[in-house]
């Protein structure tokens, strides 16, 4: 009896070694589980709006990149549980991670091309930039917050997101000796945009400004520099809403 | 052997009763600049809900509390006195987040958090006035009195103080008022009546020293990250340099010394240049302005010359301008590149005109000392009523922050954007001068649509037949300018027009002629939305065009001065579907808030009405079955049911004071708006209005004594005669009331509006007390639970009378009153006469 006791016990402890070593494989295992469900969310609700955003569907590569980076590793941990509801989570210092969908569609619509140059003023938790770096091969990133940049760059690294060139500083002067891109995401509040970022966006190059509050974004505009540098700004809601129905 | 309440009492009961009311309005500054405004009106609303909840305490505790009812009212007064700054720390301390609400579900969780905190002191509060009536059942009209009173020259003294301290500061003054009333009542009350309160006298001068000598820096407030001002303090090498508090708002100025601030809203995409230093000026740590460095040289501001509402300038040679809502002085400096001779610049807070004519004159480059400029206080709709002059431009630009475009402040009323102010501005035009208007783009668009319904609609009453011959709009990605003209517009202005789009990258969104070519081609929409609404309501299917919106975009009126109400009850199921995709934004949340928060009020009143009602009928003195009442009448027997069970009697008097508790504050609402059209500034017609219903209210309590020694039940026909009498002819003959009053200067207006109200007040300060002193004689074991019926009758009727105004208009308001005090006068309670 006393045996038996003695086996039950070293099984019990052996098993809890082992759960210990495993638990980092599950809990990542859940992750990446929620991680598709989110996609497949976002997928319908692309769906539903593609009469707005000019498609059926985002570019796979874009949905790959959401299905890819851990957003878990980009929130406090205290917001780790909600990390792939699709909604957006504080992330301190009054700012927010914004929400998958809207991520999706701001990456979709700049329509990142493998060699493309892009920036980001405004890196937040940097987890917009991870998604751009799954993206294309140089992407820049500035934030003012000297704490969120240094959160930020510290959550690049730990995720192997190393090729991504974070500074802490005034985003509005863009980033000079990098320029020009071939898009610009404009995550921090503005009161206009900046002058100078329109200079370095490349002919051709698109810059894309959600408009809004912390947790409530009203809509997105696209500024389009066409080849003869000839800048255009859209508009766009990211959902199915036409304000107005029937004849007049 | 209960004796009649001294002055003292009284005079405490007054003190009470005007710190609860300060404290209500200091809540409200106070959680407007924690939080947001629509928020701070639903918590605090609810927050009063402790009125009714201290009627059911006091229903249930009586007469014990009565037995002992020295300790009791002075336990209360300093509980009240504690309670009021504590609670209001502790609430601050929850990590409530209004934008996170349809998110998080917690935040309900944290939400009712604040509710309850809040509660408590207005518990207190109401636990000292209702147990003096129960206490007093004889001499309820000279409680109530005191009540009244010392509740309107609460709002008084609120507003003044808040011109001489910051809000924060404020909760110490509530701590010694309370500390004051306890003295009060401990030191002189009792005089006589073989109380021992001696003790309570030596703590409460103990503690109020204290409390005047400790120090009070700690309280501080936990302003919301998320609020533009706390986010602006998170750049490196910016802080607060000046901080300056009014009842208008809590006004910082900002220095940004590492990075510049660039406040430039609405700048053209082409624009190359940025603007010079400038200082942020927020309202609530919100609306962020600027204070722009200026040196005289007009070119240096020439960013402004790049934003749409720049267009008037450009379309001809201005002489005489007015500038509606000058605030920091941007449209001044906008004016000033064109050689204006002579600029009227209206501000309605005298503190951002301090700040840029006094205090930062140098770095603003004294554009408020300029020669060519006439500087008005005033409130701006205001100052147009009483101008006999005409102006080459009327301009109002941005006259309001971006939050109230976004649906925040639906519930606040805008005399600005009404048919009625719409024509004020046409009608101070010269010939060929212009109103523009400038305001922030929303896309899916309301503001605009709305704005141009209310223009067009001013325009047809103002009998011009083709209204598209004087409007032209532009727009660019973030701002949109309309500009009607006191005449037909020119070929050579229609070419002005394109030309300044052109160079700017602005779209035209209509003139008279424009093609659809023309109105999408630099800041494209999916439709040309303003395009479309332009023409639709300028043709013949305005009507429809209203009608299917997908947002209410009626025109509004001063009568419904709504015009940030954009919400529409069909849109919403279409709208709950789109919630996950990002389609939060397009919620009208304000509205829903409101709904939300009557919800709650139904509920909770209810729970306290009702359930006492069914569950503890004996204890609240409907039947007294248990023969424990200690307070009979004479002649009446223990054990024999007061009011006849199942008679519907009680319920009578619920209806009663249902009514009395809906039709007060409807009516006091009602005016409180009307006479903000005669008074102008909103601040002062309040403070003004509120206080002399109070007052003459008490007034009106005290004398209705008199008239509750009449045995007829017909003597409460004669105060709601009077109230419907002045309540109908004040509504029917406002317009002549208010053209003649505008005629009579400044302190005519005040003094003839404080007449007009006077005798309203005065009746409607009779129908509570007179009702109750008839309830003393035969049921005094319900009084406080009628407390709480008022109470609760109260918070629902506040929040009821937004939603009627919003739906009808303040007419129907008064007139719903009036039908109120009418159902009451036939419910009047020779009531509990049955048994």
């Amino acid at each position: 009896m006393k045996k038996i006791k003695h086996i039950v016990f070293w099984l019990i402890v052996i098993g809890l070694i082992l759960l210990l070593f495993s638990s980092h494989v599950i809990a990542e295992d859940v992750f990446q589980h929620q991680r598709l469900e989110l996609v497949n969310i976002i997928k319908v609700n692309v769906v539903s709006t593609r009469a707005f955003l000019d498609r059926g569907a985002l570019d796979e590569r874009v949905l790959d990149a959401i299905g890819k980076v851990p957003r878990h590793e980009f929130v406090p941990d205290d917001q780790r549980p909600y990390a792939y509801e699709n909604k957006p989570l504080p992330i301190g210092y009054g700012q927010t991670i914004s929400q998958p969908y809207i991520v999706a569609i701001m990456t979709d619509l700049l329509k990142p091309k493998k060699t493309d140059r892009v920036l980001e003023i405004g890196t937040g938790s940097g987890y917009q930039a991870a998604i751009l770096a799954e993206l294309v091969d140089s992407v820049y990133t500035i934030e003012i917050i000297e704490e969120l940049a240094a959160t930020a760059a510290g959550n690049l690294k730990r995720t192997g997101y190393n090729s991504v060139h974070t500074q802490t500083g005034d985003g509005y002067y863009g980033w000079e000796t990098a320029a020009p891109f071939d898009g610009i995401i404009v995550t921090a509040v503005a009161s206009h945009i900046p002058p100078p970022l329109i200079k370095q966006l490349k002919p051709g190059g698109r810059m894309m400004i959600p408009v809004g509050g912390q947790f409530i974004m009203q809509y997105l505009t696209l500024v389009i520099k066409d080849f003869d540098n000839k800048v255009t700004t859209r508009q766009i809601i990211p959902v199915r809403f036409v304000p107005l129905t029937g004849k007049h | 052997m209960t004796t009649k309440p001294g002055l003292p009492l009284l005079f405490a009961i007054a003190v009470i009763s005007a710190s609860a009311l300060a404290y209500e309005i200091l809540l409200m500054r106070l959680f407007s600049i924690i939080q947001w405004h629509h928020f701070a009106y639903m918590i605090i609303s609810l927050a009063l809900l402790g009125y009714g909840v201290s009627g059911v305490f006091l229903a249930l505790n009586r007469d014990r509390l009565s037995h002992g009812f020295p300790w009791a009212i002075m336990t209360n007064m300093l509980l009240f006195s504690f309670s009021a700054p504590t609670c209001f720390l502790l609430a601050q301390q929850i990590p409530f987040n209004p934008a996170e609400i349809l998110w998080t579900p917690v935040q309900f969780l944290y939400l009712c958090n604040i509710y309850l905190i809040l509660t408590l002191p207005f518990f207190f509060a109401a636990n000292v006035i209702g147990l003096s009536f129960y206490h007093y059942k004889e001499q309820v009209s000279a409680i109530y009195a005191a009540d009244l009173s010392g509740a309107g020259l609460g709002s008084v003294g609120v507003i003044l103080l808040l011109f001489l301290m910051f809000p924060e500061q404020i909760l110490t003054v509530l701590v010694l008022s309370g500390i004051l009333a306890t003295l009060i009542v401990s030191a002189f009350a009792f005089r006589g009546q073989h109380v021992d309160t001696s003790h309570w006298t030596i703590a409460c001068i103990v503690i109020g020293v204290t409390v005047i000598f400790a120090p009070t820096g700690w309280i501080t407030l936990a302003i919301s990250p998320y609020k533009s001002e706390s986010q602006l303090l998170l750049i490196p090498g910016t802080k607060v340099i000046d901080r300056l508090s009014s009842p208008l708002g809590l006004i910082s100025v900002v220095k940004t010394a590492l990075t510049p601030l660039r406040h430039a809203p609405g700048l053209s995409i082409n624009a190359t240049t940025e603007p010079p230093e400038q200082l942020a000026v927020f309202t609530d740590a919100d609306n962020m302005t600027a204070i722009t460095r200026y040196n005289g040289k007009p070119e240096t501001v020439s960013y402004l010359e790049q934003t749409t509402s720049a267009l008037p300038y450009h379309l001809k040679q201005h002489a005489d301008i007015l500038i509606l809502g000058a605030g920091t002085g941007s449209d001044i400096l906008g004016a000033n590149s064109h050689a204006i001779k002579h600029i009227d610049a209206v501000e309605l807070n005298p503190q951002i005109i301090d700040l840029v004519k006094e205090k930062y004159a140098d770095f603003a480059g004294r554009i408020y000392s300029s020669a060519n400029v006439n500087l008005h206080v005033d409130e701006a709709r205001g100052f147009v009523a009483t101008s006999n002059k005409t102006y080459d431009l009327i301009n109002i630009s941005l006259l309001d922050a971006f939050g109230a475009s976004a649906g925040l402040y639906s519930l606040a009323e805008n005399y600005l954007y009404t048919e009625q102010a719409i024509q004020d501005y046409l009608q101070h035009l010269g010939l060929g001068g212009y109103l523009s208007i400038t305001r922030w783009i929303k896309i899916p668009p309301r503001d605009e649509p709305k704005l141009l319904a209310t223009v067009v609609n001013a325009l047809k009453r103002a009998n011009i037949e083709q209204p598209g011959q004087r409007i032209m709009m532009i727009r660019s990605w973030q701002t949109s300018t309309l500009i009607v003209k006191n005449g037909v517009i020119s070929l050579d202005e229609i070419n002005r027009l394109k030309q300044f789009c052109s160079e700017r990258s602005f779209d035209p969104v209509y003139y008279p002629g424009i093609t659809d070519a023309e109105v999408n081609r630099f800041n494209i929409q999916s439709q040309p939305y303003l395009y479309e609404a332009a023409t639709a309501l300028l043709g013949n299917q305005g009507k429809a065009f209203i009608e299917n919106y997908k947002f209410n975009i009626k025109p509004a009126t001063d009568d419904k001065p709504y015009f940030f109400h954009f919400f529409k009850w069909q849109t919403l199921p279409e709208i709950f579907t789109l919630l996950d995709s990002g389609g939060i934004f397009l919620l009208e949340s304000g509205y829903l808030l409101l709904i939300a928060a009557l919800l709650q009020a139904i509920i909770a009143s209810l729970l306290l009405i009702a359930l006492p009602l069914r569950l503890w009928k004996s204890n609240l003195g409907i039947t007294n079955l248990s023969g424990t009442d200690l307070h009979l009448p004479e002649g009446r027997q223990a054990g024999k049911p007061d009011v006849k069970p199942e008679s519907g009697s009680h319920l009578r008097i619920l209806v009663y004071f249902f009514c009395l508790g809906l039709a007060f504050l409807f009516i006091e609402i009602a005016f409180i708006q009307k006479f903000i059209l005669i008074l102008h500034h909103p601040l002062y017609a309040i403070t003004v209005v509120l206080s002399t219903f109070l007052l003459t209210a008490g007034a009106g309590s005290y004398f209705s004594e008199k008239l509750s020694r009449s045995p007829l039940k017909p003597v409460i026909m004669l105060p709601v005669a009077v109230i419907s009498l002045l309540g109908i002819s004040y509504s029917l003959g406002f317009e002549s009331i208010a053209g003649f009053l505008l005629k009579t200067g400044y302190l005519g207006r005040y003094l003839f509006s404080i007449l007009l109200i006077a005798p309203l007040g005065f009746c409607m300060g009779m129908p509570f007390p007179m009702a109750l002193a008839k309830i003393s004689q035969t049921t005094p074991a319900l009084i406080p639970w009628i407390w709480g019926i008022n109470g609760c009758a109260s918070v629902i009727s506040a929040i009821l009378a937004t939603l009627i105004a919003m739906q009808f208009g303040f007419t129907v308001l008064i007139f719903l009153a009036i039908a109120l005090y009418c159902v009451a006068a036939w419910c009047f309670p020779d009531l509990a006469i049955e048994s």
